[in-house]
């Protein structure tokens, strides 16, 4: 049996509450929010992020092809799944290829997975644009996801059996985007109205029949695409059940593009999980994707399912935003440039001196001392304690969580987004590590606070990405001490 | 750590000391040029009679050619030296140990650094090419942890530890305005401190040490000859350095609340002068005070006060001008100002000052103890160099 492994999304922290737009521009916005990537996430870090918890959800599982879905790519020409791949300490036998540039990546890259052999993870990230007070700017929304595809096996099996597919595709200009620019243009709405409800109704009577269904034996049906008109006309002629359609986060997290399939496909397998005592499983899923054409997957949950437990859900993930202001918004995403603070930006980092360091760098690795046990970050080869030459094991600390010993905040430093909040931080387990925190509000960190890290991207110069880890606060877990 | 050191063996018999502070009508052979002669004079030299120099900057220059050709020197060896702030210190070091082992008869220390044509505030290095997964944070903010973590392993509450930083600030105001070659010649009161803007953690500019353009040097001689040169040689009792290791920063065991580099290097150097009970030996310490908290953790790590008590220390005024052991009398780094390669230098020359009696009046130490300390350090907290030095007028 082939079908899904393992899924998760990842939304970042930040929302923008639509409202804002409106009243600092009194036009534009909309009702509820979108999720807003921060200054060091990118489609690359979303990723890694998405990527993580659907290992972890599967930790016997191990993916034998890695394959990124983006519209908003960090890098063009260079491969950025392989950002990913080092990240994830994958192994080198493991290809990882790009899906770029079209909306409709996603999903394609999902079918294509779903009908290649073999063990699959396919992630799909983007960051949508668009101009100040434009609809884009408020539909769109930031998030990655991850489905590990593949067969029933030694690892655990399947928790949702792909049924099979149906496809529309069709030649026509409803959004388009030249490369670099980074505002997407639209056509007349009623066009691309017209042309998706007829596209929409061809790939789902198509699907239907192809694995023997109809409308109403759908379960939860998932519509989604970046043309929001369409994607509510759909739902009236696709003859499903009342309440079979499921919340497209669009009120929430926005339409994320590429991502929003994987991710909205995720979201609907962790409620099934979570409910498989109440409703049980062999519940049958329909994704709808609009993008160019339309693409309708069909799943049916299997009874392994039942012990499918997600590090992170979605919904716990829509749940634990915090608002970022539209001028922080506006800035993160390079529509306003504000003053930097007067200090020197950072310089190039070495590609060669990258390479030496990737399991540092991209996969968070250090060293443990085998004779005394010392924790070392970045690795070493002399011990700090007892003066162990070349006598250290790999210490993979991505994972471990920590808690602040003390912390300070840096007004002065260079940041794409100040202050800089930084804190020593020491792990469970062992180990220091002195370390940037992100996704945290200035005045907001105690020590005793609990952390974890995520990789992120630093800073950009020469057109180089610099990536590397982070902490960010479990606010789950929190301790709540005295604030510094 | 086993010293032999040099006691008694070297002898300082001339310096000199620009002016610090924003000097924008002089480059850093204008610093060089003024602080050699100054010290050329003191000692009644002129350079052809010093067999070798050593030249301490951080980044104002590469190569002994930046001090051989300003002054233009001919056929000289010149060595330059780096060792973060602790750069000045080590030039001295170098050449007291080039003379101590037979190799010279006269060599020079100078320390110079031209930090204000980098159009940026503060200190800002370049750094070899690198996977850009260092700390990128200021020195300010790596100190800032200091405070808090003291005040906590001690039970000091928050508006205590505001009052102890406070009041280290305005000491070395108040001394630094009795100084007509410091950069800050201001007294500047607790208030006034304490409402200065946040600049990291809850260090304000007022707990900061300013950088600064300067440059300040010294001259050394074996010491049977010092007083071919002047009737009142500093004598070197020790130096010492340590290069910390770095495992403060991902050693658990490291608490922020001492600079185990700067201990190690107080035991060496009170080990190689005799020094047995500094607080009671020492006529004067000039210590690195490149922040508030770093100079109250350094007044227990030199053995200045117990661990624990330094806080009390400060606020009973211990370290003022007219206290038991006057800190700082210059007005350090937080007054003086901070031209990184020549502040170890200009340690020694308040030493060099206030031993001979030559302070002006507003400041001259009245003691009968003949011992100077200078503590310069470079880098940050559980990543540090560290130097010390005891210095005094007297024989044996």
């Amino acid at each position: 049996m082939r079908g899904i492994l393992s899924a998760a999304g990842y939304v970042p922290y930040r929302r923008l509450d639509r409202a804002e737009i409106n009243r600092f521009f009194g036009t534009g916005g909309g009702k509820g929010t979108r999720a807003v990537a921060s200054h060091d996430e990118d489609t690359s870090t979303f990723g890694v992020e998405a990527a993580r918890l659907a290992l972890r959800a599967r930790p016997d599982l191990e993916p034998g092809a890695l394959w990124f879905a983006t519209s908003t790519p960090a890098y063009l020409d260079k491969t950025n799944a392989t950002v990913l791949h080092a990240a994830l300490r994958l192994p080198s036998a493991v290809p990882a290829f790009d899906f770029g540039g079209a909306l409709r990546s996603g999903a394609g890259a999902l079918q294509a997975a779903l009908t290649n052999a073999g063990t699959v993870l396919v992630v799909s990230a983007d960051t949508r644009n668009g101009l100040a007070t434009s609809g884009d700017e408020s539909i769109g929304g930031d998030a990655g996801a991850a489905i590990l595809v593949g067969d029933d096996g030694p690892g655990g099996d399947v928790i949702a059996e792909w049924l099979g597919s149906g496809s529309a595709t069709d030649e026509f200009l409803d959004r388009w985007r030249l490369p670099g620019e980074q505002r997407s243009k639209l056509w007349e709405e009623r066009f691309g109205e017209t042309r998706y409800l007829a596209l929409g109704r061809e790939a789902w009577e198509r699907a239907l029949k192809n694995v023997g269904l109809t409308g109403d034996e759908v379960d939860q049906v998932i519509i989604t695409g970046m043309h929001s008109r369409a994607n509510k006309a759909l739902v009236r002629h696709l003859g499903i059940r009342e309440g079979a359609l499921h919340d497209d986060l669009a009120g929430t997290v926005g339409q994320s593009g590429t991502a929003h399939p994987g991710l909205l496909l995720a979201g609907v397998l962790e409620e099934e999980a979570g409910n498989s005592n109440d409703v049980g499983t062999e519940r049958v899923i329909a994704l709808v994707h609009l993008a160019d054409g339309a693409d309708v997957f069909l799943f049916r949950t299997t009874d392994a399912l039942r012990s499918f437990q997600p590090p992170r859900t979605v919904a716990t993930q829509v749940g634990d935003g915090a608002p970022v202001s539209y001028g922080k918004f506006l800035s993160w995403r390079g529509m306003v440039d504000l003053e930097p603070p007067r200090r020197p930006e950072p310089q190039r980092v070495s590609s060669s001196a990258a390479w030496r360091s990737e399991a540092w760098k991209f996969g968070f690795v250090g060293s443990r001392d085998r004779t005394s046990g010392a924790v070392h970050l970045p690795p070493a080869r002399v011990s700090m304690k007892g003066g162990a030459t070349d006598d250290m094991e790999p210490m993979p600390m991505a994972d471990a969580k920590g808690t602040v010993v003390t912390f300070t905040v840096d007004r002065m430093v260079y940041s794409p987004s100040p202050p800089v909040v930084f804190a020593v931080v020491d792990f469970d387990g062992g180990g220091r590590f002195p370390v940037e925190l992100t996704d945290v509000d200035d005045g907001s960190l105690a020590i005793g606070d609990r952390v974890e890290m995520t990789f992120r991207r630093l800073f950009t110069a020469d057109g180089i990405h610099d990536y590397f880890w982070k902490a960010k606060p479990i606010r789950t877990e929190r301790k709540g001490g005295s604030t510094q | 750590m086993s010293s032999h050191g040099i006691r008694d063996r070297v002898a300082i018999v001339g310096m000199g000391c620009t002016t610090f502070g924003e000097q924008w009508d002089k480059g850093i052979d204008d610093l060089i040029v003024e602080a050699a002669q100054e010290t050329f004079e003191s000692a009644g030299l002129t350079k052809d009679k010093v067999d070798a120099y050593w030249f301490g900057t951080a980044q104002s220059g590469m190569s002994g050619i930046t001090l051989a050709r300003p002054l233009q020197l001919e056929n000289k060896p010149v060595t330059r030296v780096e060792n973060y702030c602790a750069t000045g210190a080590e030039a001295l070091r170098a050449a007291a140990y080039a003379v101590a082992s037979g190799a010279y008869d006269v060599a020079m220390a100078l320390g110079a650094e031209k930090v204000k044509d980098g159009g940026y505030q503060g200190l800002n290095s370049n750094n070899p090419p690198n996977d850009g997964t260092a700390r990128t944070l200021t020195a300010a903010a790596m100190f800032s942890m200091v405070a808090p973590a003291y005040a906590a392993k001690y039970g000091i509450d928050e508006d205590q530890m505001t009052d102890v930083l406070a009041t280290i600030s305005s000491k070395n105001h108040f001394n630094g305005a009795r100084n007509s070659r410091a950069q800050f010649r201001k007294e500047v009161s607790k208030e006034t401190i304490c409402a200065s803007p946040r600049v990291a953690g809850g260090l304000g500019v007022f707990d900061c040490a300013g950088v600064a353009d300067g440059a300040a040097a010294a001259i050394v001689v074996r010491a049977e000859d010092a007083h071919l040169y002047t009737d009142k040689p500093l004598y070197i009792k020790g130096l010492s350095f340590v290069a910390g290791n770095g495992s403060g920063l991902i050693d658990p065991d490291y608490d922020y609340t001492h600079f185990p580099e700067c201990e190690a290097a107080a035991i060496d150097a009170y080990q190689q002068a005799g020094v047995t009970d500094p607080r009671r030996q020492l006529a004067l310490a000039e210590v690195h005070d490149c922040f508030t908290p770093t100079e109250l953790v350094l007044m227990e790590d030199l053995g200045f006060a117990a661990r624990g008590n330094a806080w009390k220390e400060v606020l009973a005024g211990t370290f003022a001008l007219n206290g038991e052991l006057p800190v700082n009398p210059d007005g350090g780094l937080k007054s003086f100002g901070h031209p990184v390669g020549a502040s170890g230098l200009r340690m020694f020359f308040e030493c060099w000052l206030q031993l001979r009696g030559e302070a002006p009046p507003e400041r001259q130490i009245h003691t009968d103890r003949t011992l100077a300390l200078t503590h310069n350090l470079g880098g940050y907290p559980g990543e540090m160099v560290s130097f010390v030095s005891v210095v005094g007028t007297e024989l044996g």
